[in-house]
């Protein structure tokens, strides 16, 4: 705040550099200390060093051979695949009406929405546990898949609706006017303008189910639906008396990757995306 | 190219609203004409029917002598370019010019060596792998214009196409618009809200008022003879002055004094049936300061004297403002002009006159000062409907 | 005075405002309304439904233990919640968390937000690496800190007391779950404040440094104000999502040494007591203290709801 266009000195520069590493520090610490720890051998793991002193695999290679991880696995990319596609097409759908379309109920949709995410969601799980045992959907996909779109739809209704209130539509027009069909205008100009945003929204849909934990131990009771979130919790390591310190970081090194992965490329988007929905005006 | 015909052509929104009513213009092949107004006039609508963008509710659109009315945009083979300038973000320059004629589905070639001609015309050849994002406001305009003529359309619309740039590069554009638009003889329809755009590029202009057409013709005809009080201050910058006047006899009483009426102006006024209390109007820059008028020229005219205002140095000219006593001239069409030009609350008690002096004038601001002007110069209005009393058609 | 033609301009501005349904805008919103109308069904089944629900078992008697037994018996399940000291003792830990929290992760968010907005050099760096906190599952990030402050396995867990785990001791367990808290989700508050600061026009900030403020008036007297509905947004987000603290307490502690938020007790209650009719009692008490926040929030402080400012714009 002190500078207001200051000068690019030396002495401001190195200034901000110290702050910038402290800012990585910060970040990076818990998630390199946690990747340390699944390269630890059964030996060591328990030296306190921040750094493994034997470097291994055993861990990964035991996770990957247990078919509570792997399975726990397979149902956290396919639940949150299918909860992020769905949440997103039913929001794409609302947010376009929410954007351009002026008709009665658009403010009752946007309240509900904005209720439902300051929701308690350990509120919801009293009920769900009791519907859901009723309607053979507990510990099924469809059992989490529900509640995540109803959680993700608030989020991406919003930022979809924001990223919609940027397209210059008079674009549609002048596609008219160049030529162009209809359907034509929406898949060459409109579709392609629209993307980024749907993208953005899809990755912090993704995010968000992908992160869940209350609803992942609470509506699953077995392998059936667990995801890795949840399973973490119950690893046991190979056998009871085990310490499972180094599978468990092993297994929360794999889930990490695709967030650090989608952070590394789209660092753009998704601030954009985080921040158009909440801030703006 | 194509001659465009409005035959009684109405908007009605569907919620009732009228927003242009029964137009009736007929656009020669290759003319240059514009709609001219205050926003909410209907010019944009009118511009939106005949590009298809938006449905005529009754009347009739014709294209070279096709009945336009039923067909698609994209079928009516004319071209548009957008107050926004509307460019595809996600484009190039080129991919942006080349796009209608990728749609029309021309050959490769073909399209690159239109794209690249109309690149030349309008100087965007270095600029052509760039995308609208890195280019200057003018850049961008430029694009707008090459995507219009790039496929040789029967007509060119445009959407108040220079208001979106700053005022300097706005009259060179307005220049590179006219001298273009010359040499590719192409017909356009060109809306704007300024009335200086409207005097130098058109053949002809349109000034509508609340969805209705209240004059058309030439730039210059329209400023000599204005149909009504609304054109008469839409058009002329200054702004005509507007005074209340009583008609007494064969003379005029106002606020500069008591003026004879010239015999023509008498017939005129009978003709029309005037009322006693009128509205006249007197443009600025029929005043001149009275000690450059020659004696013998003086004679003819009427002399006003009062303490100068303010005095605005132009350079060229001299703008001296004065402060009338009495009323100001009101009438509903003034009202409007007014609002259009954000002016209602201004804090101005009395009536104001501005006249434009040559630069040699010695007038000075808070000397008394005399000016001198033609009473058959003057116009008079009817306050109720608005008329020009004194208008001689043509 | 009348003149002609004024019905018409009249009549136009009419139109431009009016509210009378039209043909077209039937079809507007019919269009508006089937887009809708999936996410709007989904939205109310999975959670209204649910909620009108779980008030309906609250009045029950309902342990899923003894089915047997269920009956309808009113208010009883909220003297019993009301009238523990496991629910209290949670309720507060709750409350003090989320203000520790919250104010920690404003000042720490405002200071990296600024680091994000006018950093010289790196600044897609630190945006970049903030990102990850936000982006990890919270309870990964839960494990870490808990084998950080493990015993032996830790390289934090010697810190402060030699041959003790913090994380058995109430107050330094309280510490390393806000702790967590923090870490995790001050990047997100950061990147709201963010936003806001971008609000903030430079201009603005010059002239307070000509009309003679110092670089803390300027943030004070310039900055907050001007950032205020953006701040307030951010808090509000934020306290409603601190009072649902879960994931981390469920992996660091469990609960254990009074550490319980309600959230974990109603998780307890329901999923290990299987007691349907406590934890839908939990469940209601909790949803009516979200409310009371949200309403404190907006009516007090004034803080404006997303979305309400978008009604004008279209």
């Amino acid at each position: 705040m002190a500078v207001i266009g200051g000068a690019e000195t030396p002495a401001r520069k190195a200034k901000w550099a110290l702050l910038d590493v402290v800012v990585v520090v910060y970040a990076l610490v818990p998630v390199l200390w946690i990747v340390s720890l699944s390269f630890k051998t059964k030996g060591t793991i328990t030296d306190g060093n921040f750094v493994p002193r034997e470097w291994t695999l055993d861990n990964y290679q035991e996770i990957f051979t247990t078919t509570e991880f792997v399975r726990a696995l397979v149902n956290s990319i396919g639940i949150a695949l299918i909860a992020t596609l769905i949440a997103v097409v039913l929001g794409t759908m609302a947010a376009y009406a929410v954007a351009r379309l002026d008709f009665p109920g658009k403010r009752a949709l946007i309240g509900v929405s904005l209720l439902i995410a300051m929701f308690p969601q350990v509120s919801l799980v009293s009920p769900l546990f009791d519907i859901e045992r009723a309607l053979g959907l507990f510990d099924t996909w469809p059992g989490l898949i529900l509640p995540y779109i109803t959680f993700a739809l608030p989020l991406a209704i919003y930022t979809l609706s924001a990223f919609f209130r940027e397209i210059p539509w008079e674009l549609e027009k002048a596609a008219k006017m160049d030529g162009a069909t209809p359907a034509q205008a929406f898949l060459k100009v409109i579709a392609p303008l629209a993307a980024p945003g749907v993208f953005t929204t899809a990755i912090l849909v993704f995010i968000f189910a992908w992160n869940d934990f209350l609803f992942a131990i609470s509506l699953t009771s077995t392998e059936r639906a667990r995801t890795v979130p949840a399973a973490l919790s119950f690893f046991t390591g190979a056998s009871q008396f085990e310490d499972p310190t180094g599978t468990i970081s092993a297994a929360a090194v794999v889930i990490t990757i695709p967030i650090i992965v989608f952070v590394l490329f789209f660092q753009r988007r998704i601030v954009a995306g985080l921040t158009s929905g909440a801030v703006k005006g | 190219m194509a001659d465009i015909v409005l035959d009684k052509v109405t908007k009605r929104y569907p919620d009732g609203a009228l927003a242009v009513r029964e137009v009736d213009v007929e656009i020669a092949d290759g003319e240059f004409i514009i709609l001219v107004g205050p926003s909410g006039c209907g010019k944009s609508t009118t511009l939106n029917m005949i590009a298809g963008l938006e449905d005529i509710t009754s009347g009739e659109l014709r294209i070279g002598g096709e009945r336009m009315n039923d067909r698609a945009p994209k079928d009516r083979d004319i071209a548009m370019v957008f107050q926004s300038y509307a460019l595809y973000p996600h484009m190039t320059v080129r991919e942006n010019m080349a796009f209608p004629l990728r749609l029309a589905k021309l050959d490769k070639q073909t399209v690159n060596r239109k794209v690249e001609e109309a690149a030349r015309i309008l100087d965007l050849t270095q600029h052509l792998d760039r995308r609208p994002a890195n280019l200057s406001g003018g850049q961008r305009q430029r694009v707008a214009m090459g995507r219009a003529i790039v496929r040789s359309p029967k007509a060119f619309l445009m959407d108040e196409p220079l208001s979106n740039l700053d005022a300097k590069l706005r009259v060179q554009m307005r220049t590179e618009v006219s001298r273009l638009q010359k040499n590719l003889g192409t017909t356009t329809v060109y809306v704007t809200h300024d009335q200086t755009e409207a005097m130098t590029l058109g053949d002809r202009v349109v000034v509508l008022r609340g969805g209705e057409v209240q004059q058309v013709g030439a730039p210059q005809f329209l400023y000599e003879h204005p149909a009504n009080l609304f054109v008469a201050g839409f058009i002329g910058s200054p702004a005509m002055n507007f005074l209340p006047a009583r008609v007494e006899g064969d003379r005029l009483h106002t606020e500069l004094g008591e003026l004879p009426l010239t015999d023509r102006v008498r017939r005129l006024l009978e003709q029309a049936e005037a009322p006693r209390d009128v509205i006249m109007g007197v443009r600025p820059e029929h005043f001149e300061d009275a000690a450059l008028v020659e004696e013998h020229a003086r004679a003819g005219g009427a002399v006003y004297r009062g303490q100068v205002d303010v005095l605005e140095s132009m350079g060229s000219d001299k703008y001296a403002y004065f402060s009338l006593g009495g009323e100001r001239a009101s009438s509903a069409q003034l009202e409007e002009l007014a609002a259009d030009a954000g002016v209602t609350d201004l804090p101005s008690g009395g009536g104001q006159l501005v006249t434009r002096l040559s630069a040699a004038s010695q007038a000075r601001e808070g000397e008394r000062v005399e000016v001198w002007f033609d009473p058959d110069q003057v116009q008079l209005f009817d306050p109720n409907s608005g008329r020009n009393l004194t208008y001689q058609g043509g | 005075m009348s003149i002609v033609r004024t019905p018409s301009a009249a009549e136009e501005a009419r139109g431009r405002t009016g509210r009378k349904p039209s043909a077209g805008k039937r079809a507007e919103r019919r269009l508006a309304w089937l887009l809708c109308a999936p996410a709007a069904l989904v939205m109310v089944a999975v959670t209204g439904y649910p909620i009108a629900y779980s008030v309906w078992l609250s009045l029950q008697r309902y342990d899923l233990r003894f089915p047997a037994q269920r009956e309808f018996v009113g208010l009883q399940n909220y003297v019993i919640v009301l009238s523990n000291q496991y629910w209290w003792q949670a309720f507060w830990v709750t409350v003090g968390l989320t203000v520790v929290t919250v104010a920690v992760e404003l000042v720490l968010g405002m200071a990296l937000a600024m680091i994000m907005h006018r950093a010289l050099v790196g600044r897609g760096l630190v945006r970049t690496v903030t990102l990850v906190p936000y982006g990890i599952v919270t309870v990964v990030a839960a494990f870490s800190w808990r084998f950080a402050w493990s015993p032996n396995t830790g390289y934090l867990a010697e810190t402060f007391a030699q041959g003790e785990a913090p994380l058995t001791d109430r107050f330094a367990s309280l510490a390393i779950i806000a702790l967590a808290e923090v870490w995790k989700t001050t990047p997100f508050m950061a990147l709201l404040l963010m936003a806001g600061l971008a609000l903030v026009p430079d201009e603005l900030l010059r002239a307070a440094a000509m009309d003679g403020a110092n670089a803390w008036q300027r943030f004070t007297k310039v900055m907050i104000p001007v950032m205020k509905p953006a701040i307030l947004v951010a808090l509000l987000f934020r306290t409603l999502d601190a009072f649902r603290i879960f994931d981390n307490i469920f992996v660091l502690t469990g609960g254990a040494q009074g550490t319980s938020s309600v959230s974990i007790l109603t998780y307890n209650n329901l999923i290990r007591g299987l007691n349907l009719g406590i934890g839908a009692t939990m469940s209601v008490l909790i949803f009516l203290a979200v409310a009371v926040i949200a309403f404190v929030f907006i009516k007090v402080f004034g803080t404006a709801a997303p979305g309400s400012d978008r009604e004008g714009r279209r």
